[in-house]
Parts: C-alpha cells; structure tokens; sequence
C-alpha cells in the first residue's frame, strides 16, 4: 500500500484512514437537516413548492435566499456569544447554569449607563441616572460597566467552583437566581429604554452576526493554539493528572468561568443594544439554548473532548431549526419539542460514536 | 554537599485514622537506583506522594539535594528536580502524545501573552519523537489521543515524559505492573539507560527478577514503616519475600546500616 507509513517505533499505519473529525459529522448533519427542510418545501402541499435553502425568485444576487440565511445566523448569532463561553467551562467537565440571568442583570446594568439626555426634546426624567444626570455618556462607559458586570459574576461562579468544591451545577445555579433578582432590584422591574447612538450601534443590523464570527474566531485560536486553551482540555480530560502535571488547576477553572461570565455580558451589550431596551427577564433560557448548540455540536458533558468549531455548527443548526419551523409555518410548541428531541438525540448519538470508536480500535 | 540525592527524616503521613506512613526515614545515593517493595498498603505510594510534593506530609522531613524541602506542589517538586511517574498515569485521555509529554511545561511563544501565550507544536513534536526513540516505544501516531492505546503505550508514554526532562531524581511507582513481557523488557532497558547516564532512581515494584536485575538496594515497606533495608546482590529472593510477609525482621533498620 502506497500510502500505509510508518509510525514511531515501525508499526504499519495508515494516514489517510487516521481519523474523522467529530465536527464533520456535525456539518453533515448540518447538511442533512436543511435538505429535510428543503424537501419538505418542495412536497408538503400546502408549501407550493418553496425552497428553503434556494433564491426562486430572483430577489438576491446569488442562488441562494440570502434573506433566510442571514436571519438564519442573526438569530443565533448573541446566543452562540453565550455558547462560546458555555463551550469552555463544559469542556473542563463543568456546566454553567448562570449565562442566561448574567445577561438579564448586565444588560439592565449597561443599559442604564447608555440612555439619553433627551427623548423627543423632553428631559428623560425616568432614565435611571437622571439624578445624577449620568446620561449621553460616551459609549465605553456602558460596555466596561457591563463588561464588569459579567466578568465579577463569573469570577464568583469560578471561585465557588474552584475553591469550595460545590459541584458546579449547584454554584451556578446559585448564581442563575441571584443574577436574576440583581436583574428585578436594579429599577425595581421597570425596563430601561432609550439609549445613545452610538451605544444602539453595537448591535444594529448585522453587526451581532459580525461580533460572533470575531469572538468565534479568537476562541478557536485561544482553544487550540494556546496553553490557556491546552490546560482547559486537560482539566476535562483528567483533572488529577491536569494536577500532577503541575497545572494550577484552581486558579485556571476560576479563569475559565470568568471568561464565561464576560461572553454572557457580550451577549447583553449587543442583545439591550439590539432591541434598544433592556428588561429584567432578558435572556431567560438562553443558559440552556447556550448548552444545547455546545452539546449539538459535539461537546461531551463529560468533558474533554469538543471545539469552538463544532458549537458553532451546533449554533447554525439551531439556526436552521428555528427557521425550518417558521418556513413550514410550524407551531412553536413543535420548535421546542423538536429542539428537546435533538438535543437528547445529539447526547446519545455522541455516546453511541464514542462506543464504536472504541470498539474500532 | 551530601553524598544524598534524597533523605527523609520520620516522615509520617496519617489520612484520618489511617496511618499511612509511619516514621519513614530513607535515603539514596546520588547515582544508586534504589527498589521499594512492600505488599499492597503498605505505604509505597503514599511516600511517593510525600516527597513529589503531591500531598503535604503530616510530620517529618524531606531533604533533596542537601537541603531541606517542603514542596507546596507537584510543580515545585519537579522545578527542583524530582520526575515521577505515578501509579495512577497522570495522563489525561483526549490529548495526544506531546501535549501528554509537556503537560503543565509546555514549549511555549509570544509569552508576554500570560496564559494565552502561544504553544510552539512543532518542537514540542520534534521533542516528542525524539523522546520516543529513546524508549523504542511503538506508537502508530503521536498524533492520536491516548484513550486507545495499551496500557504498556501509555505507560510509556508517561516514562518518555519523566526521560525527556533531565531530572535529579526518577520515581516510578508499579512502573511495569500492567505490562507484557515485551512492554517491560522496554521499560528495563530504559531503567538501564538511567543507570548508565548515572542517574538515580527509585522503583517501586512487585516483580523480584527485575528488582534482583536494576538495582543496587532494596527498601521493604511493611504496614506503614520501613522494615528492612539490603543490598541487592547480597540477598535471596526468598529473603526479601520473608521480610515483606513479616516471616523476618530486622529489628534495628537504619539507612547507615545497608547503605
Ligand atoms: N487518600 C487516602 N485516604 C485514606 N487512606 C488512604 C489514602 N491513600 C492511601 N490510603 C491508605 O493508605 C494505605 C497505604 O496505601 P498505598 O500507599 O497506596 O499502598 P501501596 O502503594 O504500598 O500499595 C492503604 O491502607 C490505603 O488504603
Ligand atoms: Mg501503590
């Protein structure tokens, strides 16, 4: 065989066949569902032959429905944010329950260092800093604000996590409660409208698309090209020998949940500037949508083992989801049973590949 | 400068109720490969995990390379120069061979980055092949995760790691216990290596010919304490199996006495 090398030591090995990413199964399956989208367009009756994937009438310059492919990833766009971070704290075996209320107390907090001085030449007298007449303030004052917001509630989830030992399930779940009662305290439920320009900028249009594929791209790179990202996989891995090899395993799981914490603000700072307001129950379950773009792309529960790559697969796929649905004028109950059936069916088709492999060997 | 590589004092370790380890005072050479033996319990790996700073001991005093040490961690153990390879293979499953090799002191560029500094793959993968050879270890692909691979891959793996780091001090704890005969043939031949190069070792193992074979002393650990200290080439098997049962004692064990 011309290709069959050799490998340290002289045992007869074979390159090609070395080894299928697991996040080229998540593409595929990518694949494989837009096409069941696409089909059931073309033959349910009442669809009358409407593509999903594809431009039929000649509105976009491609071939494609460029329209649905950016709502596509607009609306998993701040949610996939979360996900990044979700991404690294599952991959050190960890979970994180907190990322959805961390997003409803930041989003309130930022926002209210964002607002105007003036709505419709009237004084905005129910601003929340109108007192102290903190308004019209330059945009990076909001962002670091709410950049705080997320990195302190972080910091606290990595250091229960780390140094109590709580399980952290149970710390974030903690911090998922609390998180959202700072949410309700900070204006006692009202909601806080009416921000600056520049702060309503951030994420306007498609600018929350442009941010993901950033923040997607630098994690990749922090993942898989440095010893942040080497020692956050060997904590997963085996968190004793993560501890014999020297790593300082505690202070690096506190930095993991704390570069959780920051994504989740990310996330709040382009959703409050997006809608233009901030409530207290914003960002409520997208702790779990978080999860589940990490788990469908092919993140294990039980740590180790994934890739940036693979949650935003996972995060296009939700994507698609949503909006196959919406294309066949599905209820969103059925969205949601759906998403909970993936879900479930990415877990055990993850376990079930995890068995062959071992078997194949 | 003592002629000492390593020297514990009454070292003592006690979980809860258990008394682990008791009194343990020993010592090697600079250059001596030293074999622990002792039935399952007896405290063998528990005084490893002493002196590679893996636990704090509850008493007593370690004393590497003529002064006296108190590691706060395996890291600090290993800056001074102490390499280990532990029961329990400190090898984590989903990397692969070199992130396996230089977990924890990886090669490293742009290092103002901190934690985010860049790993330098390449060398760290030249390293490792060069590594290996030493061993004669067969591995189809260093690129592969180690979850697969054989007991007696992976326990090469984790000696490469200890071979590639030029340390004062080598423990292995059961390095061979889970081997076939031509897996341990390797890791004798690598022990041999090390004693050539003149650097010490401490072995803990079951396997008497081996021990009979690689080194000069034999330390027996029994219920916790040091029990009997020989010279290898002066004693039986039979000997060394008697004072390991507790057929045989030797009431006033002290280093000077062997050593
Ligand atoms: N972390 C621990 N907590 C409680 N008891 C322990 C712990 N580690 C070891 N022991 C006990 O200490 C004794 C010595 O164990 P060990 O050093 O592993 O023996 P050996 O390596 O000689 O087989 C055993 O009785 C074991 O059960
Ligand atoms: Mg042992």
């Amino acid at each position: 065989m011309a290709e069959a090398t050799v490998g340290v030591g002289g045992l007869k090995y074979d390159h090609k066949k070395r080894y299928r990413p697991p996040e080229l199964n998540v593409f595929l399956a990518l694949i494989l569902i837009v096409g069941v989208f696409e089909l059931l367009g073309q033959m349910l009756p009442y669809m009358n032959g409407q593509s999903f994937l594809f431009d039929t009438q000649g509105r976009f310059g491609s071939i494609f429905n460029e329209a649905r492919l950016q709502i596509i990833i607009l609306q998993v766009a701040i949610i996939g944010i979360i996900a990044l971070g979700v991404t690294q704290v599952i991959i050190t075996g960890g979970i994180d329950l907190s990322s959805g209320s961390i997003v409803g107390a930041t989003a309130m907090i930022a926002m209210s260092f964002a607002q105007v001085a003036e709505v419709n030449g009237n004084p905005h007298t129910r601003a929340v800093f109108f007192e102290q007449g903190w308004l019209d303030l330059p945009v990076l004052i909001p962002v670091l604000v709410g950049l705080a917001c997320g990195l302190l509630a972080g910091l606290v989830n990595g250091v229960l996590v780390a140094y109590t030992r709580i399980p952290p399930f149970i710390a974030t779940l903690g911090m998922m409660v609390a998180a959202r009662g700072v949410a309700k305290w900070w204006t006692k439920g009202q909601p806080v409208s009416f921000p600056t320009e520049s702060y309503a900028a951030i994420g306007s249009g498609m600018m929350p698309v442009y941010i993901f594929i950033g923040l997607a791209v630098l994690f990749y790179l922090i993942m898989r090209h440095t010893v942040y990202g080497k020692h956050t996989y060997a904590i997963g891995s085996n968190m004793d020998a993560a501890r014999m090899s020297g790593i300082n395993v505690q202070r690096h799981l506190t930095l993991v949940y704390t570069i959780a914490g920051g994504l989740a603000a990310i996330a709040a700072i382009v959703l409050s500037s997006k809608n233009l307001t901030a409530q207290a129950g914003m960002g409520v379950m997208y702790e779990l949508d978080a999860i589940a773009m990490a788990v469908i792309g092919g993140i294990s529960l039980q740590g180790g083992r994934g890739s940036i790559i693979g949650t935003c697969l996972g995060a296009l796929i939700f994507g698609v989801i949503i909006s196959g649905f919406t294309f066949l004028r599905l209820d969103a109950y059925y969205q949601e049973m759906a998403k909970g059936a993936i879900i479930v069916g990415a877990v055990v088709l993850d376990q079930w590949r995890q068995r062959r492999a071992a078997n194949r060997m | 400068m003592s002629e000492y590589i390593l020297e514990t004092r009454n070292l003592t370790k006690h979980y809860g109720g258990v008394h682990a380890l008791e009194e343990a005072s020993f010592a090697i050479r600079k250059g001596e490969h030293v074999a622990i033996m002792g039935d399952n319990g007896a405290g063998k790996s528990t005084f490893v995990r002493q002196i590679t700073g893996v636990e704090r001991p509850t008493r007593g005093e370690i004393h590497f390379d003529g002064q006296k040490v108190e590691f706060a961690g395996p890291i600090e153990a290993r800056e001074a120069g102490i390499e280990a390879v532990f029961q329990t293979l400190a090898l984590a499953d989903h990397l692969d061979v070199p992130d396996n090799l230089f977990l924890g002191r990886e090669k490293t560029k742009w290092n103002w980055l901190g934690p985010f500094r860049r790993l330098d793959y390449k060398a760290m993968h030249a390293d490792t092949l060069a590594a290996l050879e030493k061993t004669g270890v067969k591995i189809p692909s260093i690129r592969n995760t180690i979850q697969y691979m054989s007991g007696g891959q992976r326990q090469c793996v984790a000696i490469a790691r200890t071979a590639t780091f030029h340390s004062k001090l080598t423990i292995m704890d059961e390095p061979t216990a889970a081997l076939g005969v031509q897996e341990t043939a390797q890791v004798e031949n690598i022990v041999r290596t090390l004693k050539e190069q003149g650097e010490p070792l401490i072995l803990i193992s079951h396997n008497m010919r081996q021990v009979m074979d690689l080194c000069d002393r034999i330390v027996v650990f029994r219920r916790g304490r040091i029990c009997a200290n020989l010279i290898a080439k002066d004693v039986t098997g039979e000997e060394v199996v008697a004072y390991i049962t507790g057929a045989k004692t030797q009431p006033d064990y002290s280093v000077e006495g062997a050593v």
